[in-house]
């Protein structure tokens, strides 16, 4: 078994890096997305309101893959053309941004009322109030889930699969096509990789968690 | 009454209105404040006290009548002779002249204290964040707060957040402070201070003060004039002694007897 391992490995280890920069890439542009999106979702504007909310439900009500479909096999008839790492980094953070939009909404709407009120009281202008005053305080509710989000995301990531990114699952998948006996140890491999991934990611969020709300939260 | 009709009013509310759909919370009130001047509104709970100072703060917008600050139309500009809605520019403008302590204080819980009592000055007023702090050690020493400076509000007891809330608001130096029964979140035993705070500040005297209340002692040793309040109405006003020595009305003499029968 040891063997067996030593000869996978080694080309996982090369899909491990696809998965973690796909992972990294989507998952900033997920979160850039997620504040632009919440943010306009709270728009005092009602057409800003209204597309941004169209977008959101668009994007919730129709799946990741087929929007990589559409990104990778639709787009090159509208002449636009993107590689497949693109195309993942894309797909994969507009998609996980819409549904972090929600997370960022909700986390400002929780912010207390008096909080907003005091701000006005001490003549704070609204853009001022936002990032000095309820945008903090929002990001400590958010930190926790966006943690669960992120690694949503990672998981989600596999999906390239379907779009021949040479990601972990899918080199796993291809070395399970030659060595179908070693079916069992590639796949548990493939488990306890993206397991340690998570792990990590989640020791990454406590960190931040702490480093945000240290001493502070009433 | 306390008229001081040689000098303008620094507030001047006349014949406001507010509703909440149909209920109507604010029928009709006429209420001037004298530059420096303290009032005391007092009322039973449901009154309009509170929708009475927010709306002076901004924070509520009155459904009819006119709010005058400091000479300026607060909810209304004119545009070509005719009254418009204001904008925020405008509000803006305004809002600087008036300052608010609340019940539940309002900190901001990611500032320290210093931070807390800093923050609008720099942002608002463009202060340096070292003239800030200067400012802002002066105001908090005047509370009895400086060694808390570093402290988030987490930390502090009631009464000691509400004096530092009352710092954060005496550093923008208003003209006129709305304090909103800001004892009444406090344990028993916290009130005495932030009271003796507000004194202090009353005696200092250049800023007007609306202070709602429910403790009475409190009205009469510090109130140039008293307004008593029910069902949004203003329904007697005087000195403090005329108010709780020789009520006119009848509904102000059962709110008072009723009161001192509790307490
Ligand atoms: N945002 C609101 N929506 C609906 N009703 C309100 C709102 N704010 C206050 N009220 C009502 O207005 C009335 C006056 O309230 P308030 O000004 O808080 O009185 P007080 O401070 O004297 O207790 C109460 O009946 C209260 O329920
Ligand atoms: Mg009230």
């Amino acid at each position: 078994m040891i063997g067996a391992i030593a000869q996978y490995l080694p080309p996982m280890l090369k899909g491990i890096g696809v998965t973690v920069q796909l992972t990294l890439f989507s998952s900033v542009l997920a979160l850039t997305v997620a504040f632009l999106l919440g943010l306009c979702r709270l728009s005092r504007y009602s057409l800003v309101r209204g597309i941004s909310y169209t977008f959101v439900e668009i994007i919730r009500g129709t799946s990741l893959l087929v929007q990589l479909f559409w990104f990778y096999y639709v787009m090159p008839f509208f002449g636009v053309e993107f590689s497949a790492m693109t195309t993942g980094v894309l797909a994969i953070g507009l998609n996980y941004g819409a549904y972090g939009s929600e997370i960022v909404r909700s986390s400002i709407l929780a912010v207390p009322k008096g909080q907003t009120e005091a701000a006005i009281a001490l003549n704070l202008t609204r853009w001022q109030r936002m990032i000095h005053v309820i945008i903090p305080q929002a990001l400590m509710r958010m930190v926790p889930p966006f943690g669960n989000l992120l690694i949503e995301l990672l998981k989600g990531t596999s999906l390239v699969y379907f779009i021949t990114l040479a990601d972990l699952t899918y080199i796993s998948m291809t070395l399970r096509n030659t060595n179908y006996a070693d079916s069992l140890i590639i796949f548990t491999l493939l488990l306890l990789i993206y397991f340690l991934i998570a792990q990590l990611m989640t020791l990454g969020v406590r960190w931040v968690e702490k480093r945000v709300t240290a001493g502070r939260l009433a | 009454m306390n008229m001081r009709s040689d000098e303008k009013p620094i507030v001047r509310y006349r014949n406001i209105r507010k509703s909440y759909g149909d209920l109507e919370v604010i029928k009709g009130i006429d209420l001037d404040i004298f530059p420096a001047e303290k009032i005391a509104v007092i009322g039973p709970s449901g009154s309009g006290k509170t929708t009475l100072g927010r709306m002076l703060m901004t924070l509520e917008e009155p459904s009819s009548g006119t709010i005058e600050v400091d000479g300026e139309l607060l909810w209304h500009k004119k545009v070509n002779g005719k009254l418009v809605r204001a904008d925020e520019k405008h509000l803006h403008k305004i809002r600087g002249k008036i300052g608010m302590v609340f019940q539940h204080f309002n900190l901001f819980p990611h500032m320290t204290i210093l931070r807390n009592v800093t923050e609008a000055p720099v942002r608002v007023k463009g202060m340096s964040r070292k003239e800030a702090e200067k400012i802002g050690m002066e105001m908090l020493d005047k509370v009895g707060l400086i060694d808390k400076k570093d402290n988030y509000p987490s930390q502090l007891s009631g009464g000691q957040k509400q004096r530092v809330a009352i710092a954060r608001a005496l550093v923008m130096d208003p003209k006129v402070m709305v304090f909103d029964e800001v004892t009444s979140a406090l344990d028993p035993e916290l009130v005495g201070e932030v009271l003796n705070v507000i004194k202090e500040i009353a005696r200092e005297g250049k800023m007007a003060m609306m202070l709602i209340t429910h403790e009475m002692d409190f009205a009469r040793e510090v109130a140039d004039r008293v307004i008593f309040t029910a069902d949004g109405r203003i329904v007697e006003e005087g000195p403090p002694e005329q108010i709780f020595e020789h009520p006119k009305s009848e509904r102000l003499q059962n709110f008072l007897s009723r009161f001192m029968a509790k307490v």
